[in-house]
């Protein structure tokens, strides 16, 4: 299998600077110095490479959005985003405790070729342990001048800060992370325009996420045609997933753009306990589920969206036959309740008010309009808010009680209810 | 220009116009919450949804921009359902306590239900709680439960005043407007949020459960409180004197005039309608030397004749008339036919200094407390003629040389203080004139009633030269007449005796 930015995870010092440059880092950041920017921008248009945090958006395209230099020429920012906070992602998490380094370098690498002289890493605020590695390393890499005034002896000069977030999901989202890196209340702006041309203070950002900037290195060191040719004809290199729940081997694993689900899930050691396939969330809860007849399905954006779902941040939630799909479903909207930002009223209203409407159907008091009323209220959700937030309340809502109809019906009525009330009492355990 | 095409209409209307502002010049209104043309249009009760050929979605009109070929819809099936969509979800943690909330009547959660709403509700889930009843500041109580977030407040506390009183806390639908910490929402204007609160969110204390908003008339007015003149509306309630404990005005509501208060008005002016009715003149009295009412017409009379026989017999320099700016431009007219063209009176006092004067602010206030200087200045008072200034007044009673004071609603007690009545009985005849009894109405021989602003009809001139008018609103207290009738009255009765004499 084809790894790039996991390649050297399993070496225990990598995320010390001898390490990694004894196996090759650096070294990209040092020809990236000798080209011109926008032969870089260019190789990265050939990779195909797509962002990574979950939007699947051409890295290359976002790049050529950016106000040309002679017309804007004001500062210009990078920003990695490490705000990882969605169920089932933990990549980041991963990625920058054991090689915070090749994030490093990929930031430097973008920042010169977009023509920033300053760039910024946003990490989750709960990820303490790894913003205490990632600030050693950005420490050590300005010891060694690949940070800061005239880097590697070239002209080019780039300074990095981290910086944590306060707690909230949303800050994942560009424009929330930019509000709360102003020192604001993270709400979503609504665009346009978009960070690229009125981002950080104003300034045009270019936001990525942090595994999109590791794959930049590899880029740049092997060229774009290698690293489109690992992927598929849209999507160029590797993905990075996060795989949990039900199977025997959940970690993180990186596999070529168009792998199968059924690669992944052997990856991991497959379903646990040898249990049925029940559904597979692909990028995080806030995608909808794939089924069992998915598992042969090319994973890449363009494939997985064309499913009514979405690769996301590849985030892969694996769930075999003993989930109740209501409860998952609950377990869903309750998360998007409490990170809802509150700003539109659709998402903060809808969020809460469906999710009450699920607890009350779990706890036995079902009644039988409440999956079309479910079904209603996610229409007058979806498609309506500032951001995709409040899309996904709509999204998911739909998708299960599509997908798990019958799950939903029985709750809601009566004899739902005497189920439900055996259930619990088996679960607390009764013998019938 | 942009061409667009709105539910079916072609409009023409100019580059970058927000779409929702192009409806409302088109005559349609879009529902809204949050977007306030003074607050900007942060997009966040997503009421304003229309369809626009071109675009996936439904998309806010108050945040996108007309552009030539746009063609807009705010009538298709898909917009109304949005509509009522998002209306149903403002509702689902409202309390629907409109029975005895103030905003009933005038609030955009009950007029959009009719306009677009009229859905079966579907609720079947408690309601989140908050604080009902909190009172923020001296002028506005808060119910946390009643908002829907729209964050107009916010905002105009954060763009108007700058004095940022109130904040969002909380997150998701835990989220609720409180007051920062160790902030008490006390600036000049705090008023104006519950007009900002489409909702019953924010309402106005002084006016909270007094009367119940479709019993109250309108009538455009100015205020008079300070030389800037805001438009306002007198909200008055006149025929049920047992709400709103008897008072005749309810409230005072800033009327938008973009030349001259835009949306707002002062918290100063706003409340002054609470004394309107307090310590009225109401009768045509004589005090001294013996104690009698009188009809205008026996007052004019005597009052010409007594005033005539000193003019003659001491002469017109020992009149000096008091006034101030809050005559009208109506009242200055007469003012200066009676005293300047006939009694040839040549000293007068009408700085509003010391006791009409206040706090100013780039806002809205003026230092000058009264509403029409300007239009004195424009007759020449201020320019040609100059005010006297009290100390030689107080000079010129004390060495004997005045024997008349003429007071046009002024307290001198608020001047002169305790040593007022003494001053004032060397003199041999002192008139009080005005709407309210003040210190100075016991002491005077005659007491003239006159109507105040919101009693009459009239016109202003504001401290920028700007002519505005101004409708009756109450009917007049008692006998009271406007101050021009009152200097007409004894003009005419002075022109008489001396054709007689």
């Amino acid at each position: 299998m084809t790894k790039i930015i996991t390649k050297h995870f399993d070496e225990p010092r990598l995320h010390e600077l001898e390490t990694y440059r004894k196996l090759g880092g650096y070294v990209a950041l040092k020809k990236a110095l000798s080209m011109k920017p926008a032969e870089i921008a260019d190789e990265v248009k050939k990779s195909n490479l797509r962002g990574l945090g979950g939007a699947g958006f051409y890295a290359a395209v976002k790049w050529g959005t950016l106000p040309p230099l002679d017309k804007v020429p004001g500062p210009r920012y990078v920003v990695g985003n490490c705000d990882e906070s969605e169920p089932g992602c933990f990549r980041d998490r991963v990625h920058v405790e054991r090689a915070p380094h090749q994030v490093l370098e990929g930031l430097l690498i973008v920042s010169y070729a977009v023509g920033a002289g300053e760039a910024f890493i946003f990490i989750r605020g709960e990820y303490g342990r790894q913003h205490r590695v990632l600030r050693a390393a950005v420490e050590e890499a300005r010891a060694a001048g690949l940070i800061g005034d005239k880097i590697l002896g070239s002209p080019f000069s780039c300074n990095i800060m981290l910086m944590r977030g306060a707690g909230t999901y949303i800050s994942g989202l560009d424009t929330a992370l930019l509000e709360s890196m102003e020192g604001k209340k993270s709400w979503p702006r609504q665009p346009p325009p978009f960070p690229t041309n009125f981002g950080l203070m104003g300034f045009p950002t270019v936001v990525h996420n942090v595994a999109t900037l590791a794959m930049v290195p590899h880029i740049v060191a092997n060229g774009g045609e290698w690293f489109a040719k690992i992927g598929t004809p849209k999507c160029g290199g590797t993905m990075l997933y996060s795989v949990s729940g039900h199977v025997e081997k959940p970690g993180v694993y990186e596999l070529p753009m168009g792998a199968t689900l059924r690669a992944l899930l052997d990856a991991a050691g497959g379903v646990r306990k040898g249990r049925r396939l029940k559904a597979v969330i692909p990028g995080g809860t806030s995608t909808p589920p794939l089924g069992p007849e998915h598992l042969d399905l090319p994973l890449d954006f363009e494939t997985v969206r064309a499913q009514g779902s979405g690769l996301g941040a590849g985030g892969v939630i694996v769930l075999d036959e003993t989930a109740d799909m209501v409860e998952v479903c609950r377990d869903i909207i309750g998360f998007l309740t409490h990170e809802s930002c509150g700003q539109c009223t659709p998402c903060r209203e809808g969020s809460a008010w469906t999710k009450r409407i699920l607890e009350r159907m779990l706890s036995g008091r079902g009644l039988p309009g409440d999956p079309a009323n479910l079904e209603r209220i996610a229409g007058n959700v979806t498609g309506k808010t500032i951001c995709a937030l409040g899309d996904t309340v709509g999204i998911v809502l739909k998708a299960y009680l599509t997908k798990f109809r019958e799950e939903f019906r029985r709750l809601a009525s009566p004899a739902g209810k005497q189920a439900q009330v055996c259930r619990d009492a088996v679960s607390k355990g009764a013998t019938i | 220009m942009a061409n667009i095409t709105l539910n079916g209409r072609p409009i023409e209307t100019p580059d970058g116009t927000l779409l929702i502002d192009v409806a409302k010049t088109a005559g349609i209104e879009i529902p809204h919450y949050c977007y306030h043309p003074a607050l900007g249009n942060p997009g966040n009760c997503r009421m304003c949804l229309v369809e626009v050929v071109g675009f996936p979605k439904l998309q806010p009109a108050c945040r996108l921009k007309a552009a030539d070929g746009m063609v807009v819809s705010t009538e298709s099936p898909a917009v109304l359902a949005a509509q009522a969509g998002e209306l149903e979800l403002h509702l689902v943690n409202h309390p629907l306590d409109c029975p005895v909330c103030d905003q009933a009547g005038e609030c955009g959660l009950q007029d959009y239900y009719m306009e677009v709403g009229r859905y079966k509700s579907s609720v079947s889930e408690d309601k989140r709680h908050f604080d009902k009843r909190k009172p923020v500041g001296p002028h506005i109580m808060l119910d946390q439960e009643r908002c829907i977030a729209c964050t107009r407040c916010i905002r105009f506390l954060g763009q108007v005043t700058k004095t940022a009183e109130l904040g969002m806390f909380g997150r998701g639908c835990s989220e609720r407007i409180d007051l920062a910490p160790g902030k008490v929402l006390d600036n000049p204007y705090s008023g104006n949020l519950a007009d900002v609160c489409p909702v019953g969110a924010l309402t106005d204390r002084d006016f909270r459960h007094q009367v119940r908003v479709w019993y109250l008339d309108e009538t455009p007015s100015v205020c008079p409180g300070c030389s800037r003149g805001c438009s306002i509306d007198i909200h008055s309630s006149t025929k049920r004197p047992w709400h709103n404990e008897g008072r005749r005005v309810a409230r005072l509501k800033p009327r938008f005039n973009p030349a001259v208060n835009g949306w707002w008005m002062c918290d100063e002016g706003r409340y002054s309608y609470k004394t309107l009715d307090q310590d009225r003149l109401g009768k045509v009295l004589r005090l001294k030397p013996e104690r009698a009412e009188l009809s205008w017409d026996a007052a004019f009379t005597e009052l010409a004749g007594r005033a005539g026989e000193l003019l003659e017999d001491k002469g017109a320099s020992g009149l000096v008339v008091v006034a101030s700016g809050a005559l009208s431009n109506e009242d200055w007219r007469a003012f200066k036919k009676l005293f300047v063209d006939s009694w040839k009176v040549v000293q007068f006092v009408f700085d509003p200094a010391p006791e009409q004067t206040g706090a100013q602010d780039p806002l809205l206030r003026r230092k000058e407390k009264v509403p029409n200087l300007k239009g004195g200045e424009a007759l020449g008072f201020g320019t040609q003629v100059k005010s006297a200034p009290w100390e030689t007044l107080e000079c010129s009673i004390e060495a004997g040389r005045i024997w008349g004071l003429y007071v046009v609603d002024r307290d001198l007690t608020r001047v002169w203080g305790a040593k007022t009545a003494e001053l004032l009985s060397r003199l041999d005849l002192v008139v009080f004139q005005g709407p309210f009894k003040g210190g100075t109405g016991d002491l005077a021989h005659y007491r003239l009633p006159a109507t105040a602003t919101a009693e009459e009809e009239g016109s202003f001139t504001n401290f920028e030269g700007r002519l505005q008018g101004y409708a009756r609103a109450l009917a007049p207290v008692g006998c009271a007449l406007p101050d021009w009738r009152i200097f007409e009255g004894l003009l005419a009765r002075h022109r008489a005796r001396r054709r007689e004499g």
